[in-house]
């Protein structure tokens, strides 16, 4: 497990990042959520040994992070490089062998993972001479070929098309699955819904919230229920204790008008909102709507 | 859950510390070389200059007409020179023919031999070396009288300029590779791995190692082609001078490169794009251009040209030029090594932290106060 320990760090007089710490737990894909200039890059920088901290630190299965261990982690910064005149497969087995794995060992794993991102046909290929989307596929590939024991993605899916998003979570997911914990940063909320299973919430060097996503969700989502009626719906705006959202004629969603939720003191409102609507007509539809993660994070931060 | 905990604890605890500085080291050197040798141009370059050589040292022979001039004491050795690509000036005596040797009007004279030990009777007198082709089409090799031995001559200084002006354009582009590599890493921001893999100093001395390799391997491709070269265009007589300077050029230039090559790096990581490198670049480049120039301008001013023999940046010129011309005493260029090693060493580690300070700032050019101050980050 990898824990970040109340690190703070400080670019002159601007405080970067204020003792931040969560863990990234083994087999899990922990989503690192933030505004740009929240803090991401640095926290991660941080974790990697680019940057150092002033205050706190950052362990690994309890051990402190030193070159050694860091070089059992993959990475793959914000801002994409790799050598652009060297071979694709070359490149890649090179970086292999920079975290300590033999010539053979680089060589049969760099070929694996080729055939895994779909990029074998291009291995002989330098990288300038690849598509950018195929140019992110092999940083993708620089940053796993050693096996790492944890990965740590600054924004992995921007800059890549559907077919190559597709790709890379299958090849994500399927590190997690073997015990890796897996860090990835986005601001593209959507993806890191389908991809998490925990989340870090950092808005101006703070951690906001931290914890499983479906926790999260509950927590800091506002519960709300969306009902489809045969007519008009339009009678929900008159109804005591909720507030309407939405109101599109027989749909409307509606949530508590206070903080305290559909369940305070004995009577359900949810439940009683059920009743006026079949007093009133056909229902079609009763739901729950689960938040997204976009409220959350508004409401996080 | 547990399981996977436990798997990976007992797996870091059977882990080494990871790669080694040497071994870091050692994957960035070959990388460096890996991708020169790749490189189209880089073996353009080198077979230029080899060509270079060949034609520096054929073409006179070739375009200049070739006749070498004789003068020649002797009718009948006259007749037979005249049949040869010789141009032969008849003198009465064998006081007129020397004289023209040392006005260097002709190269050679051929006289009558009078020591007795010539099969073919005649001997050959010449100012500093005989002329090979004159050599050849006497027969039997006759006696040779050298009227002004041990003195180089100018045309051999001359070639000795020209070496070097060659082994500095090699380091040059050694140099400008290794900025251009610093840069490149940069610019693409590879560098960010990097520093999260290895160690920076790896990085560095990784750089400095291919580069050096890479560029005394050329010294050294120049050193085998030149006597070939100058066989082939038949200056064996220049080959013998220059060869038993050549031990000394090696442990010079090795270190002469040494000593600038952390500074071209820094060069190149204090700007974050090539277009920029040319700004960074003029200190270093003066560094080598600097001392090659006084070392030409000052050769025949002895005191000026021991100092600059211990001057670190100008001895790998000066001292093995005062050595060739016999100026300077056995033990002087081996205090000259150590003052340069002792120069590389405080270079090296000065260079060590403005590299680390600038490897991750990207924008415009990196001050170097700037670079220095953040080298704890």
């Amino acid at each position: 497990m990898l824990k970040v320990n109340g690190v703070s760090r400080s670019f002159g007089d601007h405080r970067v990042l204020d003792s931040v710490s969560f863990d990234v737990k083994p087999g899990r894909m922990t989503g690192f959520l933030g505004a740009n200039g929240a803090g991401k890059t640095t926290t991660m920088r941080i974790i990697l040994g680019v940057l150092k901290a002033d205050a706190g630190s950052v362990t690994w299965n309890g051990q402190p992070v030193t070159q050694g261990v860091r070089q059992r982690f993959g990475y793959m910064p914000e801002e994409r490089g790799l050598y652009p005149k060297m071979k694709v497969a070359d490149q890649i087995q090179w970086f292999g062998r920079l975290h300590g794995m033999s010539a053979a060992a680089a060589a049969s794993s760099t070929e694996r993972l080729l055939e895994e991102l779909d990029l074998s046909t291009r291995a002989n290929d330098k990288l300038e001479a690849l598509s950018l989307g195929n140019q992110q596929r092999a940083q993708i590939a620089a940053s796993l070929v050693h096996d790492p024991e944890l990965l740590i993605l600054d924004e992995p899916f921007s800059g890549l098309d559907p077919i190559a998003v597709d790709t890379v979570l299958r090849v994500l997911r399927q590190r997690a699955a073997d015990g890796a914990p897996v860090l990835f940063s986005s601001h593209q909320l959507s993806v890191v819904e389908q991809l998490c299973d925990d989340l870090v919430i950092i808005s101006t060097g703070e951690i906001k919230a931290s914890g499983e996503r479906d926790e999260l969700k509950q927590r800091y989502g506002t519960p709300r229920y969306e009902l489809v009626v045969g007519s008009d719906a339009g009678w929900l705006r008159d109804v005591p204790g909720i507030k309407v959202t939405s109101v599109d004629g027989p749909r409307a969603v509606f949530e508590p008008a206070s903080t305290d939720g559909f369940r305070n003191g004995g009577e359900a409102l949810d439940q009683r909102i059920l009743q006026e609507a079949m007093r009133r007509g056909e229902v079609r539809a009763f739901t729950p709507v689960v938040p997204s993660l976009n409220e959350i994070f508004k409401e996080a931060i | 859950m547990t399981s996977v905990e436990e798997r990976t604890s007992v797996e870091s605890r059977n882990d080494s510390d990871g790669v080694s500085f040497m071994q870091a080291t050692r994957l960035v050197a070959e990388r460096e070389i890996k991708a020169f040798l790749q490189m189209k141009g880089f073996w353009i370059g080198l077979a230029a200059i080899v060509i270079g050589l060949f034609a520096a040292s054929i073409l006179p022979n070739v375009l200049g007409g070739g006749d070498t001039k004789v003068a020649v004491t002797g009718a009948e050795v006259a007749q037979t020179l005249e049949a040869g690509p010789f141009d032969v000036e008849r003198t009465d005596d064998v006081a007129a023919a020397e004289e023209l040797v040392r006005t260097e009007q002709v190269e050679a004279a051929v006289v009558p031999d009078t020591t007795g030990q010539s099969a073919t009777g005649v001997s050959v007198v010449a100012l500093e070396n005989p002329p090979s082709d004159l050599m050849a089409s006497l027969g039997s090799p006759p006696p040779v009288n050298l009227l002004d031995p041990g003195e180089v001559g100018e045309g051999e200084k001359q070639l000795v300029i020209m070496v070097f002006a060659l082994v500095f354009m090699l380091f040059a582009m050694g140099g400008t590779a290794i900025a251009q590599s610093a840069v490149t890493e940069k610019q693409t921001r590879v560098v960010e791995i990097l520093v999260s893999t290895l160690p920076v100093k790896s990085l560095l001395a990784g750089k400095i190692v291919g580069h050096t390799l890479l560029t005394v391997g050329q010294v050294v491709v120049l050193a085998i082609a030149a006597p070939i070269a100058l066989q082939v265009g038949g200056n064996e007589a220049l080959l013998e001078v220059i060869l038993p300077a050549l031990g000394w050029y090696v442990p010079f230039l090795i270190l002469a490169f040494l000593l600038l090559a952390s500074m071209w790096a820094v060069a190149g990581s204090l700007v974050s794009r090539q277009e920029d490198l040319g700004s960074t670049m003029g200190l270093v480049m003066t560094l080598v251009f600097g001392p090659y120039m006084a070392v030409i301008f000052l050769a025949d001013n002895a005191t000026a040209m021991t100092v600059l023999s211990y001057v670190p940046f100008s001895a790998a010129i000066a001292m093995p030029v005062r050595l060739f011309t016999g100026e300077a005493q056995l033990w002087e260029p081996f205090v000259s090594l150590g003052l340069i090693a002792v120069m590389i060493v405080v270079i090296t580690a000065v260079a060590t932290r403005l590299y680390t300070g600038s490897l991750l700032q990207t924008g415009g050019k990196v001050k170097l106060s700037r670079a220095w101050s953040s080298a704890s980050d």
